[in-house]
């Protein structure tokens, strides 16, 4: 069992930080969306949007340890991808990060510019740094349309993933599941 | 941030056409912030919630003589809606509430005052909100007035209104107990 990348694959710790956060990033987007149809009167007024702002949280917490991790690992080799295979994949794996990094700091800003923090599950709360009236409205359009367009790129990726798996018989679907196959 | 301006422009521009002031017309001391705008609506029927409108001008007219040929006329920058809670005024902002962004401005006109006993008065008039104009009365009440300490005259007054949020074409149903909305004004005025 490896931890940590190799040329063959990726480790444990990159394969979790994967499959969780797209977990996390899929039921977000469909627990962001319910939420802001919620009738005055529904139960779940308060306690939706309260989970979306703490797993939120958390979720950031995780990218910026994937990120770190990221760094301090191997690339898992991907030669068998064509030049232009290799390009696009490339751009849609580094264009998530700058994204869900937007993505999470433009939903922080709608929910602290009048000096209230996020609380997380009642663990610890993040404070507000920047109150300036009307940012809410700016980080609320801006976490919409990030938010599509994340979507929409984990969507282009999970068919290219698709695609190598069942078209080209690729293992690097596989790999991303069960690891590196020890050669 | 020009369309909020153009508003102001037209203003300033019919100020420096409007004849000369009488003896009793008064602009509304915003500049100063001795007026605000506030409303309040019951929560759930247990509390009322209240907020404010930040950003508002106008003027009125008063003659102490014959305060029925009084006169008022309010502008309400409806974007500058507070209640103290940022997401809460980003959903006031939105197309359920005030939809802001299609109607920026509400507003007040009087059409006419009716005195009546110890320095109150029935204003009637036109509220304009979601584009939707409609007659409301505000129930109003002279506070004071007089030479301030720096040279100027001033004249306040206090007023309430109420209105079904329904009849301005807001969609979003708050509840039974929060059909309606309170409006209270509290405007001091400088003389022209």
């Amino acid at each position: 069992m490896h931890i940590k990348d190799t040329p063959a694959g990726y480790g444990l710790v990159s394969r979790l930080f994967h499959w969780l956060m797209a977990l996390a990033i899929f039921g977000l987007f469909a627990l962001g969306w319910w939420m802001v149809g919620l009738d005055y009167y529904s139960v779940y007024y308060h306690s939706a949007p309260d989970l979306h702002r703490g797993a939120g949280i958390l979720l950031l917490i995780a990218l910026l340890a994937r990120m770190a991790w990221r760094v301090l690992n191997v690339k898992p080799d991907d030669a068998e991808l064509t030049p232009f295979e290799r390009k696009a994949a490339h751009l849609v794996h580094l264009g998530f990060y700058p994204l869900l990094l937007a993505l999470m700091l433009s939903g922080y800003f709608i929910s602290t510019p009048d000096g209230r923090p996020i609380d997380v599950f009642g663990l610890f709360s993040v404070p507000s740094i920047i109150q300036q009236k009307g940012l809410e409205d700016t980080a609320g359009l801006v976490h919409r349309v990030l938010a599509y367009v994340t979507v929409g790129l984990a969507v282009v990726h999970t068919i290219a993933a698709l695609k190598h798996h069942f078209k080209d018989k690729s293992n690097i679907l596989a790999r991303m599941w069960s690891g590196p196959l020890d050669r | 941030m020009t369309f909020r301006l153009a508003p102001l422009a037209v203003l300033a521009a019919s100020l420096a056409f409007a004849p000369p002031a009488n003896a009793a017309d008064y602009d509304i001391d915003t500049k100063g912030a001795h007026a605000s705008i506030g409303f309040r609506v019951k929560h759930l029927g247990f509390s009322w919630l209240t907020g404010r409108f930040d950003t508002f001008g106008g003027s009125f007219s008063f003659d102490d003589k014959a305060p029925e040929k009084s006169s008022v006329k309010v502008e309400i920058d409806t974007a500058s809606v507070n209640s103290n809670h940022a997401e809460r005024d980003k959903h006031l902002r939105s197309p359920d509430f005030l939809d802001v962004a299609k109607f920026p401005k509400a507003s007040f006109v009087s059409k006419s005052v009716t005195p009546k006993d110890g320095g109150k008065a029935t204003i009637v008039g036109d509220l304009t909100l979601r584009g939707v104009t409609k007659e409301v009365t505000i129930d109003a009440e002279t506070i004071g007035g007089g030479a301030d300490p720096w040279g100027g005259t001033r004249q306040g007054f206090a007023g309430t209104t109420k209105f079904k949020l329904a009849d301005f074409g807001v969609p979003k149903d708050l509840g039974p107990a929060s059909k309606e909305v309170e409006l209270t004004l509290h405007v001091e005025g400088i003389k022209k």
